[in-house]
């Protein structure tokens, strides 16, 4: 087949379309996420969606939308724990990521005869992704598109110095539960694509890689959304040569960039000096 | 909004008392900052410094007694007040120019939408310029050097012209030289402003300050800007004169005892 050929197919450029708008939720979300060290918290709310996938399955529910209310759900609940017990951080993200996780993994297990699909929730599958899901997914990102830049100020400002922000009467507790739930509906917008597992890489590796490069926070939304493109665009090319699974393969193109660059980085100033 | 009577207080802390969960921080303070005053707060780390300048700032409220700025409760006036926080907490690396950081100071709710308006680069380049680091707006903020990052969060609390400025430990992180400039540059703000500076760097009273407080859970406020030896016996009172605190505090006497512009007994 050749290239053209298989653009032609639909399930093709529903993977493309899909490439496109997760990019611009995990490029806008993941900078918010890097710039304020919640790395850690956004895997554990990735983890909790699992927990909503396992409620879907086993009632037979849409999966797409219980997951999201269930993963809103869990972020509010974290932002209500941590924003309480500070210094209890990490301990109460681990706990809820391996509760939400379990709880998922045990409602799956009592679903009489079910088997497959499981690991579509786990590693993604771009190929498989519906006219449906696309149009939420575009939801999603105009949601996030319009909030972070009517917010873009407040956003800054509490990303830059949260103590300082609410002396400037920012809400920044407002804006703290904004950005969870922000993550949280990305996360689950992710799961078709990347799967539960590696949505962190997808909202860490192309910011720690825009950050590099760009002096704004705007410009660092905009340079992860493109890193993004590009590390899915490259991992389908990936997948559909080695015939392996497209999750995997964008993540494995995107770190395998992400040293490249790094390497060449570090190459670069060893010569200079 | 404004005060009718001039020689109302700025800040007014009436038996004011606040602690964490069960912990006593500060224990019944009352203190009357006037217009104008270059208010110097000492004291040892844990004292309650901070805390008192939160308070002030409507970060934490009191359990007991009352606070008013401007004659208001504390956070009703975010464009009267300028403050500079404690250096260090920030992230390192954080995509921001210098520009960005000082628009930062603009409080909230004016305008929305990602650009700043005209008006407001303008004033950030004016609160840059009183700075006396007008060169470096379009720089990195986190290439900068610790002394230049402490001017720029000096102009981010100056963007709104604000008429009371809060310091929380300018200098920690800075070196001689840094503060120095530093300490110029706040002389120089001019004597309508009303300053109020946390520090525990004992050799900070100067011809500028009029009035030095020290702080370790209660307040002790002195007339002039020196430490007097009540507020070294409530800062180092628990110390005897062979434990090093106590010899820093006995050196800190000494030099105090001098004259207000000593300096140099920064422990």
């Amino acid at each position: 087949m050749t290239p053209l050929d298989l653009l032609a197919q639909g399930f093709v450029q529903h993977a493309l379309i899909a490439a496109v708008l997760v990019s611009i939720a995990a490029g806008i979300v993941g900078a918010l996420v890097v710039v304020n060290r919640l790395v850690f918290m956004t895997g554990g709310i990735a983890h909790t969606a699992y927990g909503g996938v396992g409620t879907a399955i086993f009632f037979g529910w849409p999966v797409l939308p219980v997951t999201g209310v269930f993963t809103a759900l869990a972020a509010l609940l974290l932002g209500g724990l941590t924003q309480r017990r500070r210094e209890r951080t990490d301990t109460l993200i681990g706990v809820i990521w391996a509760a939400g996780m379990a709880f998922g993994l045990i409602m799956v297990d009592l679903t009489p005869g079910y088997q497959a699909g499981l690991m579509t929730y786990l590693f993604g599958s771009i190929l498989t992704v519906s006219s449906v899901d696309l149009w939420l997914m575009a939801g999603v990102d105009i949601v996030i598109l319009g909030l972070a830049l009517y917010y873009y100020r407040d956003l800054l400002s509490f990303s830059f110095d949260p103590v300082f922000a609410r002396t400037r009467g920012i809400p920044v507790t407002g804006l703290y539960f904004m950005l969870l739930l922000l993550v949280a509906e990305t996360v689950v917008m992710m799961i078709q694509v990347v799967g539960l597992l590696l949505v962190i890489a997808l909202l860490t590796l192309p910011p720690y890689l825009a950050q590099r490069y760009t002096r704004t926070l705007g410009g660092m939304m905009l340079a992860s959304s493109l890193f993004s493109l590009l590390f899915c665009l490259a991992g389908l090319m990936a997948s559909y040569w080695f015939d392996i699974g497209s999750g995997p393969a964008i993540i494995a193109t995107a770190c395998l960039i992400y040293v490249a660059v790094v390497a060449v980085e570090k190459a670069g100033s060893r010569l200079a000096s | 909004m404004s005060n009718p009577d001039t020689h109302a207080p700025v800040i007014a802390l009436d038996k004011v008392v606040f602690g964490f969960d069960d912990e006593p921080v500060l224990d019944h303070i009352s203190l009357n900052i006037p217009p104008g005053a270059f208010t110097v707060i000492v004291g040892p780390n844990g004292g309650g410094k901070t805390t008192l300048l939160h308070l002030i700032l409507g970060l934490y409220r009191p359990d007991s007694g009352r606070v008013r700025v401007f004659g208001d409760r504390p956070g009703q006036h975010p464009d009267r007040i300028g403050y500079v926080p404690q250096h260090g907490n920030l992230a390192p690396g954080f995509p921001a120019t210098v520009e960005q950081v000082v628009l930062m100071g603009l409080p909230h709710g004016r305008r929305h939408g990602p650009g700043f308006h005209p008006d407001e680069r303008d004033a950030a380049r004016q609160a840059l310029t009183r700075a006396g680091i007008s060169e470096l707006a379009d720089r990195s903020f986190g290439v900068l050097s610790g002394g230049q990052r402490q001017r720029v969060l000096i102009a981010r609390a100056l963007i709104t012209e604000p008429e009371l400025l809060l310091l929380d430990e300018p200098f920690s992180n800075i070196d001689p030289y840094g503060r120095a400039c530093i300490h110029e540059t706040l002389d120089d703000l001019g004597s309508g402003l009303t300053r109020v500076m946390v520090s525990h760097d004992l050799g900070i009273t100067r011809q500028a300050v009029s009035q030095v407080v020290a702080v370790n859970r209660v307040l002790v406020s002195g007339l002039g800007p020196a430490i007097t030896e009540e507020m070294l016996a409530l800062m180092y009172g628990q110390h005897g004169a062979d434990c090093p605190m106590g010899q820093a505090a006995q050196v800190a006497h000494q030099q105090a005892a001098v004259g207000p512009d000593s300096r140099g007994a920064d422990q």
